[in-house]
């Protein structure tokens, strides 16, 4: 379990990084190493060149973002798990984020791994890009050609596959603020605490629209809309819309079943949030 | 006086070095720019016919010092490794080649060993080996082995390893005549040891005095010596085993030897460097091994009451590739299935077969949670039969306490007769229903449902055989300094070893516990041992280390008397000082003893001239007795008739989730006998961590193979070994200690108990909360809203 050969840089500033994953096609960014290096090790990637980003500048924050712009919040892309998982400005812009951060991975993990990491990463079972996408939030992205922006909906294209150009870098990721009157809900199962789910579901409830987003049941996040289904024929529904998988930990049968329990226990609790405000 | 040590939760001396990082693993030895580090290419098919390797490729690499196929091995190292216990039953038993000649036979199987200047050059060295395979039809699980339309091993027909029969009385008649009959169907999954240090080798050789020094993390250091010299055509004594820290063995590391550990100290005498070989958990996933894998049919008789009239079991044990390790462990499952109970009639057989996976050798436990599958099972099978309370039907066909010994009429795993020294189960069933609040549970229940949730309880017992022979030995030396050095041959994995023996050499020599240090697994303090393993260390050593330490006392006795110029029944030793009983002026300390114990030439410090020449002795006399040896040491073994038997059991409380079958532990009760504690702290921790794999092997873990061989889940994202957080919160443990009288300290073993009974315990308490039958164990969320779904 150990590498292959690779180079190493470890850029000061964006525009060397960008240079310098431009001028190797099998380049890849590091940037809390918690996905890359377990692939790496087990040599199931075998990038030529790494480019570290974690010695670029001003990458680490979190903003609230409105006057004038979008509200919501602006995490870059070495702000780890942990800080915005921590952070009151998230808790109370988007409530959503810290709901599904408090189940990804385990304390030591979110140390280092970067929430943009696990954006762009784009693993169908990870917590993060459900959330981004439910959202309508979006990645900012820079290239050899300039900075642009990719909103959610466009991001995921395949299996661990997102639209994030080779020689890009993803600055950082915006998370729409929580609309006042509207609710979210986030629940998952995992196996073990802190594992991968075998399905997790995120809701937005937002007036009349009522919007599940799901992950670990397809081989990319995926949002279903569940506005004006009866309570009681929710979880049915969003079946409908889904073709839950099999795998060694679940059959698809399960995997339904729990589409159904989570997708009325989400909504419910959106709905809730949404009735009380936060 | 002191007071007693033993039965003490003394603190265990290793935990500060352990806990502040400072333990020292094999991985951690020679580190430094000298050593050179292997790698391996193992198979990635699970059965295939080998066509040609090349590996012109390799010796391009920067860094390769060496490659090995089967082809450059030559002598005994050409033939395939031991088969360390035969049986006559295992009439076609096979041992895989350190390196694979011709075919591989699972995925994993070691084919090439490259050594190179670091481990990623090694790597970068086996993926440029290239291997031309012919495909076979790989055999995967139970059924296929039965089947046998494809064969493992072309020349063992039905892939049948051994069969072995037991029976006592006549089982057949016995049932076809009893007023009630039950069939049950069981099976039970693989799971395996997951020690947080994988395997691993260092050897260096001295070509000054052709001699080689090996650390290797193992059970059994005088084994792995062994094994070295014979396969590398050395002496015993030219060959030094040490086993520093382990970080855990669990069983795997009792198999030896493993190909790297020849392979290493072969390529440090070819290269005359320093090699290393350090597992990673891929390789400990593929190519360590595994266990549990049985499928099982029981058919059983009784009567109204529900007392056993005969019980006959069949059951396939699925070996694995190869059978280093002999029949123990389906042999444990047969006869240990019998647990507390008196069947009055059985015959157990079973078949031991071939598949193309990692093979199977003891995970501890060793074949006994099987057996306590089968056997408890049925008792709740029986029970729900007829209507009974659970916990009666199995106090019904208990050994009473009066009946010790008491012969099952088997032989067991170390083949001798299963002859039970002691216990006391129906004491032990009363304390553990008191314990789970068993009586109560009905109540709970009800008011559980009350609130829609839904909630079960189960209870399993189990007798383990434990400490079996041949032996074990110890030498106990009081140094000058009155520092007391003890060594004995059996390893250690992280148990407290050197806690408890210390507590034990503390007691019988009269010296403090700080003063006491000891050594395991070190061939070149103590040559002859066997091992650890079968929860043997504490009574095997334990026993040999109390006898080594009273003759010690014996000898301190002797000589402290005649410097006293006292009668040796008037002497005590308190805290290391041996003094006249009510004179306490009139005393000499150890240190001196130790001096005076060793008649000398020449003084090096003040106070070896009290034993030079012109100081001690009389002249008319040899310094040293015709029947006395120098130095204040004392050596013993401790070889026991037969295994003693320890046992317990065990209740669960599970709630599971009415819409997504989530299995949630509410309550944990252990009841344990394992004879006298001596450190009621470390048995406690021992059944913590026992439960804690227990809760792995009933709920979370199991090795997924596909129809080709391929292991899904080789790796830690997706073996469900559990997190803590997947633990009970807390277990209540109560203990009963019925002394053994095999030994001189009453002591039984406590190394496995913990894990024996979860499969059951855990079947039973799900049953009962859902009111469906289990037969298959392990069991996920998943499978059980199949259950769910089938039984609707
Ligand atoms: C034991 C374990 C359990 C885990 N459990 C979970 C879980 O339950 N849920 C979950 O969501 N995640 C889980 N993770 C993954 C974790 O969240 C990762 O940290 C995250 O997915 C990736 O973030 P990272 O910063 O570590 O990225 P890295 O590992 O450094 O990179 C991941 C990939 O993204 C690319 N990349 C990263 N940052 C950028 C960027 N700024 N621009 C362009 N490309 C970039 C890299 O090139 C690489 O391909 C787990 C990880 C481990 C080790």
């Amino acid at each position: 379990m150990k590498p292959a050969p690779f180079d190493y840089r470890r850029p000061g500033t964006l525009s060397e990084a960008i240079a310098a994953l431009a001028g190797e096609p099998d380049a890849k960014v590091l940037a809390g190493g918690q996905s890359l290096v377990p692939l790496l090790s087990m040599r199931l990637a075998a990038p030529s060149l790494l480019v570290d980003i974690n010695g670029l500048p001003g990458l680490d924050t979190i903003e609230v973002t409105g006057e004038g712009d979008e509200p919501g919040v602006r995490v870059g892309a070495l702000a780890r798990h942990a800080a915005v998982l921590a952070s009151d400005d998230v808790r109370r812009v988007q409530p959503l984020v810290p709901l599904a951060l408090a189940d990804v991975a385990h304390a030591t993990i979110r140390n280092r791994g970067t929430t943009v990491g696990s954006i762009v990463h784009a693993d169908a079972a990870a917590e993060m890009p459900v959330v981004l996408t439910l959202l309508g939030g979006s990645v900012e992205v820079e290239g050899p050609s300039g900075r642009r922006t990719i909103p959610a909906d466009e991001l995921y294209v395949g299996p661990l596959e997102s639209s994030v150009g080779h020689d890009e870098i993803a600055v950082a990721a915006f998370f729409p603020a929580l609309r006042p009157g509207a609710g979210v809900g986030f629940e998952e199962i995992a196996r073990r605490h802190g594992d991968y789910a075998l399905v997790g579901a995120a809701a937005l409830v937002e007036g009349e629209s009522v919007r599940v987003g799901f992950l670990s049941v397809s081989d990319v996040p995926t949002v279903v809309d569940l506005s004006g289904v009866a309570d009681d024929e929710l979880g049915d529904a969003a079946l409908a819309q889904l073709e839950p998988m099999d795998d060694i930990h679940a059959t698809a049968a399960y995997r339904s079943q729990l589409v159904r329990v989570l997708t009325t226990r989400v909504v419910r609790s959106a709905q809730e949030m949404a009735r009380e405000g936060m | 006086m002191t007071t007693k040590l033993m039965g003490q939760g003394v603190k265990r001396v290793e935990d500060q070095r352990f806990l502040r990082g400072q333990g020292r693993y094999v991985d951690d030895v020679a580190i430094g720019s000298d050593t050179l580090h292997a790698a391996v290419l193992r198979s990635p098919h699970a059965h295939a016919r080998i066509l040609d390797i090349d590996v012109a490729d390799v010796l391009d690499v920067e860094g390769v010092h060496a490659v090995y196929t089967y082809d450059d091995l030559t002598g005994p190292m050409a033939e395939p490794l031991p088969l360390l216990i035969p049986h006559p039953a295992l009439t076609h038993g096979r041992t895989q080649y350190a390196l694979a000649k011709d075919e591989v036979n699972y995925v994993g199987e070691a084919i090439a060993f490259v050594v190179a200047e670091d481990r990623y050059v090694a790597e970068d060295a086996v993926s440029r080996i290239r291997v031309d395979y012919e495909f076979l039809t790989p055999v995967v699980g139970v059924d296929a082995a039965r089947a046998a339309t494809a064969l493992v091993h072309e020349d063992v027909p039905g892939n049948v390893g051994a069969r072995l029969e037991q029976s006592v009385g006549d089982a057949v008649t016995a049932i076809a005549n009893a007023p009630h009959r039950l069939e049950l169907d069981l099976t039970i999954e693989r799971s395996a040891c997951m020690p947080m240090e994988g395997r691993g080798t260092v050897a260096r050789w001295d070509p000054d005095i052709n001699r080689l020094q090996v650390w290797t993390s193992t059970q059994s250091s005088t084994g792995v010596r062994a094994a070295v010299a014979v396969k590398m055509g050395l002496d015993l004594g030219q060959v030094d085993v040490i086993t520093p820290d382990v970080g855990g063995g669990f069983g795997v590391k009792i198999n030896h030897p493993w190909p790297e550990e020849l392979l290493v100290p072969l390529a440090a005498r070819a290269l005359g460097r320093t090699v290393k070989f350090t597992e990673d958990r891929r390789e400990h996933f593929i190519s360590s091994a595994h266990e549990r894998g049985q499928v099982q049919h029981i058919e059983v008789g009784f009567d109204d009451d529900g007392r056993l009239h005969g019980l006959d079991v069949e059951f396939w044990h699925d070996h694995g590739a190869f059978t280093p390790y002999g029949l123990i462990v389906p042999i444990i499952t047969s006869t240990q299935l019998l647990g507390p109970y008196k069947p009055q009639n059985y015959r157990v057989v079973f078949e031991s077969l071939y598949t193309n996976t990692v093979m199977v050798t003891p995970y501890r436990g060793a074949g006994r949670p099987q057996g306590c599958f089968a056997m408890e099972r049925t008792m709740d099978a029986i029970a729900a039969y007829l209507g009974k309370d659970r916990a009666d039907v199995r106090a019904l066909n208990f050994i009473q306490p009066d009946e010790f010994p008491y012969d099952q009429g088997l032989i067991f795993q170390d083949g001798r007769e299963l002859e039970y020294d002691s216990g006391d189960y129906p004491a032990s069933l009363e304390k553990l229903k008191e314990l789970v609040g068993w009586d109560e549970f009905p109540a709970f229940k009800a008011e559980m449902a009350a609130q829609g949730r839904q909630v079960g309880i189960g209870l399993a017992c189990y007798v383990e055989g434990t400490g079996v022979g041949p032996y074990e030995g110890a030498h106990v030396h009081v140094e000058t300094s009155g520092k007391v050095k003890v060594a004995t041959g059996l390893t250690t994995q992280g148990q407290g070893h050197a806690t408890v023996f210390a507590q034990l050499v503390a007691d019988e020599l009269g010296v403090k516990f700080e003063d006491v240090e000891v050594v395991t697994g070190d061939t070149r303090r103590m040559p002859y041992a066997v091992g650890t393993f079968a929860s043997r260390a504490a009574v095997m050593s334990g026993s040999a280390i109390h006898l080594a330490a009273k003759r010690t006392r014996e000898k301190v006795l002797k000589i402290a008397a005649e410097a006293l110029e006292a009668d040796e029944n008037d002497l005590e030793i308190v805290d290391g000082v041996v003094s006249v009983k009510g004179s306490p002026g009139n005393s000499i300390d150890l240190g001196t003893v130790s001096v005076l114990s060793n008649p000398l030439r020449y003084a090096f410090d003040e106070k070896s001239r009290a034993a030079t020449q012109f100081s001690i002795g009389d002249p008319g006399k040899p310094p040293v007795a015709e029947d006395e040896e120098p130095g204040l040491e004392g050596k013993d073994f401790y070889s026991p008739e037969r295994a003693t038997f320890a046992s317990g059991m065990h209740a669960v409380i599970v709630e599971t989730d009415p819409l997504t079958a989530e299995i949630t532990i509410l309550k944990y009760a252990v009841v344990h006998d394992c004879g006298h504690l001596i450190n009621p702290m470390i048995v406690e921790g021992q059944i913590h961590g026992g439960v804690a794999q227990g809760v792995g092997g009933a709920l979370y873990e199991r090795m997924a193979y596909d129809e080709s061989g391929q292991l899904l889940n080789a790796s830690f994202m997706d073996f469900l070994m559990p997190y803590v957080t997947e633990i009970p919160d807390g277990i209540d443990i109560d203990h009963l200690e019925t002394p053994s009288p095999l030994n001189p300290l009453g002591i039984k073993g406590a190394g496995e108990a913990g894990v024996i009974p979860s499969a059951a315990v855990f079947a039973a308490a799900i049953e009962d909360a859902e009111g469906l039958t289990i037969t298959a164990m392990p069991i996920s969320p998943s499978e059980l809203y199949t259950l769910r779904q089938e039984h609707s």
